[in-house]
């Protein structure tokens, strides 16, 4: 590009830019207690992630041993002591509302606590970094590098690098398949390429999506990829607490040495050294001293190495801490510090948590593992046989989720003196047909109630369903409708 | 393009130094990835031209190195389905009737099979549901004219009735009154009798005794003395609910007069009988099945 007006200058002037050429962010290590706890947590989620499909659970003859899994073929999914079939697929919109309300209460709290501790592109992006630093060097060192021409020691590393990128990015795509088949068997069908071309090509995708986002795209996904800081913009208020650079105290910032003498002039002066280790740390490459931003994932490194440098100067700590611009004018106006966790839109986000926990715990307390669907016939809705009574088909599908061989009876209220009739049950010895339920399946069934019906003032009346288990004694019933033509 | 050194005073970018009334063209060219993309496109298209089919010649084209060929693939598909479809269709094959009707996972097979082959074949007459309709019956109700078991529909479909096979149900309604074996006033008169069988309304008028009389006569030989019908006969029962072609006075008139003779065609020579039998067991358990 030619330059006589930068750019930069330009759009300076009209505002900010709605992209920038992509400038490498090399952050630099830091110690604190944010640090920490970002550690912890990467620790316990990637540990989770990664040996959550080998946590075997015990469930009996015929049913999978593992705790956690989402077997597509069989259409049913395992999480620990809770095993969901397709029609229970609601419990996942509940999760989904669950996720979706604490990611809302997390924002009223404590502003981007997801993007900044929790959501996976920060995590791997971290490690990223960590493997980064670990093999060319902290923040300097690779400045350094990156100015001179490259070295034979510099390339091996960079691919040692790389390699262990890969390495990385293949078995986080590799834990994902695991999700979806018996993750010892498929370990083994993996390594022996026995496994199914849909396993290695899932792999693929993962560790290459891996590999970029986490290596290469980094901060560029939260800037310019992700929804959520647009949409967290949005549904944020004053009273969230946000990494913030209180500015009521760092400003004016001046040189360490320069701010004794002003001092010692009786001058005020903030806080702030201006020695850039916020920015130097910031993995999104941001200054938090620009306030709020949506570079900004409040992952509090800053506030670590702020503090760092506070402490070395003597200074008090948490000049960029978790605030917000309503303490900052409050400080100015020299009133006290306010903090309201506990007002309406968190006892709103809390509530719906509670009440769509307390729905699905029914739910899933309340489900039985004997069920049954009805389905009326469409065509012919009711036929009318030769001695005048009137017959109704229905396909009953009979649903055991218990994991054995079970025998049902079924029987019907519906119009008097009906009749009921399994389409393939000849030999109904009792007053009611009986079925043999084969453990963990669904049985579909052809049913047929044909009842005398002389009063035909009513189009159509109630007709109840009901199988009883004759060992355990479970009850199921669905109700549908007996038609008249 | 030619290079120009022509730069914008304001954004201090090259221009491509064409002006239109003082108004000239930054030089903003198409990111790198772009033209590469592009490019890529273009020796995608080059290669897909040597792969596959792709330009017509005079009276062929070009078939391409693969020489692949969406008739042939699809001829392929059906012949691998056929061949997946065979080794379940075997076991049915194998099975008696009464095998598979008492066999959850067969009776299961036998009706999806025979609810796909019901609609393309039979639902044009009796119905997408098989509720029938005036000529064509209800093959949901308990009502049949050459029988319900198992083994009787699948003699049905196989040679249909009055379908030219030789094996067909052969069986004749007589034209009555066109054939002059009955007058109109006696026509009139039988077809009141044969609504009484029923419990139905008969004209005011209407001679009981003259209309058991003509039935004895003319009706009984193939409907039997009670009117109950005779299945081997495809002789309708008089006596149900049940009317193929209506009940009124008027049908009944016209179905004495000028007789019946609906067709039902021979499926033996157009589907296999693995198929055939399936469409009896679907047929079967739709609720009719005796």
């Amino acid at each position: 590009m030619n330059k006589t007006v930068s750019q930069g200058d330009l759009l300076a002037e009209e505002g900010r830019p709605l992209y920038v050429a992509h400038k490498r962010v090399h952050p630099q290590s830091v110690r604190g207690t944010f640090r920490t706890i970002k550690w912890r947590l990467m620790v316990v989620c990637l540990g989770i992630y990664y040996l959550l499909p080998f946590v075997r659970w015990h469930r009996g003859l015929g049913a999978p041993d593992q705790a956690v899994l989402l077997d597509l073929p069989n259409r049913r999914f395992y999480f620990f002591f809770i095993e969901l079939w397709p029609q229970e697929l609601y419990y996942f919109t509940g999760l989904l509302v669950l996720a979706a309300m604490a990611l809302f209460l997390m924002n009223a709290l404590g502003g981007r606590i997801w993007c900044g501790y929790l959501c996976p592109q920060t995590a791997w992006t971290d490690l990223f970094y960590a493997v980064e630093r670990w093999i060319e060097g902290d923040r300097r060192e690779r400045l350094r590098a990156a100015a001179r021409p490259m070295t034979m020691e510099r390339a091996a590393k960079r691919v040692l690098k790389h390699a262990i990128w890969l390495m990385i990015a293949w078995w986080t795509g590799g834990a994902w398949v695991l999700y979806f088949a018996d993750a010892q068997t498929l370990v083994r069908d993996l390594a022996t390429f026995q496994a199914p071309a849909i396993a290695y090509i899932w792999i693929g995708i993962l560790t290459a999506s891996t590999y970029l986002l986490a290596g290469y795209m980094r901060e560029q996904v939260c800037v310019y990829m992700c929804p959520w800081p647009r949409i967290q913009a949005a549904l944020t208020d004053e009273w969230a607490l946000n990494v913030t650079y209180k500015y009521d105290r760092g400003e004016q910032r001046c040189s360490l040495k320069k701010s004794f003498d002003l001092r010692a002039r009786g001058e005020r002066v903030g806080d702030c050294i201006d020695c850039n280790q916020c920015a130097a740390v910031c993995p999104t490459g941001i200054d938090i001293r620009n306030g709020a931003q949506l570079g900004c994932i409040q992952c509090g490194l800053c506030i670590d190495a702020c503090d760092a440098v506070m402490k070395k100067v003597g200074r008090k700590t948490r000049l960029i801490g978790y605030d917000n611009d309503i303490n900052i004018r409050r400080r100015m106006d020299g009133k006290s510090e306010l903090f309201k966790p506990v007002r309406p839109r968190t006892i709103v986000y809390a509530s719906l948590i509670a009440v769509v926990c307390a729905v699905m715990l029914y739910a899933l307390l309340s489900r039985t593992l004997l069920d049954l669907s009805v389905l009326h016939d469409r065509n012919p809705v009711a036929v009318k046989l030769s001695d005048g009574s009137i017959r109704n088909g229905y396909t009953v599908r009979l649903l055991n989720k218990r994991g054995f061989d079970r025998v049902v009876a079924i029987d019907i209220d519906g119009p008097p003196e009906a009749s009921v009739h399994v389409v393939g049950l000849d030999s109904v010895t009792v007053d009611r047909p009986m079925i043999v339920l084969a453990r963990d399946t669904t049985t579909e069934l052809r049913v047929l109630v044909t009842a005398p019906v002389d009063d035909k003032s009513e189009r159509s009346m109630p007709v109840r369903f009901r199988v009883t288990d004759i060992g355990l004694g479970e009850v199921a019933s669905a109700t549908d409708h007996f038609v008249l033509p | 393009m030619t290079e120009h050194n022509d730069i914008d005073r304001i954004s201090g970018r090259s221009t491509t130094g064409h002006e239109w009334d003082g108004i000239r063209e930054l030089n903003t060219p198409l990111p790198r990835w772009w033209i590469l993309a592009f490019y890529a496109t273009i020796l995608w298209a080059i290669g897909y031209w040597v792969v596959y089919p792709a330009w017509p010649l005079l009276s062929n084209y070009t078939t391409g190195a693969l020489h692949y060929s969406t008739r042939a693939s699809v001829v392929n598909d059906l012949a691998g389905l056929e061949k997946l479809r065979g080794e379940k269709m075997a076991v049915l094959g194998k099975a008696s009737l009464s095998e598979i009707e008492k066999d959850p996972t067969l009776l299961a097979l036998a009706r999806a099979r025979g609810k796909t082959v019901f609609a393309d074949n039979c639902a044009l007459c009796h119905g997408s549901g098989a509720a029938g309709a005036k000529g064509y019956p209800n093959l949901n109700d308990d009502d049949w004219l050459w029988g319900g078991s198992l083994d009787q529909i699948l003699q049905t479909i196989q040679f249909g009735a009055r379908s030219g096979h030789a094996e067909a149900h052969e069986g004749q309604m007589l034209a009555f009154g066109r054939d002059g074996i009955l007058k109109i006033g006696e026509i009139v008169t039988v077809a009141n009798y044969v609504r009484s069988l029923s419990g139905l309304a008969t004209a005011a008028n209407f001679d009981a005794a003259a209309g058991t009389r003509i039935f004895a006569e003319n009706c009984a030989v193939c409907h039997g003395e009670n009117a109950k019908g005779n299945q081997a006969l495809g002789a309708p029962n008089l006596t149900d609910g049940i009317w193929l072609y209506g009940s009124d006075e008027a049908t009944l008139v016209e179905t004495i007069s000028y007789g019946r003779a609906g067709v039902m065609p021979a499926w033996s020579g157009r589907l296999d009988p693995i198929t055939v039998k399936a469409l009896a067991v679907y047929v079967h358990s739709l609720g009719g099945g005796q």
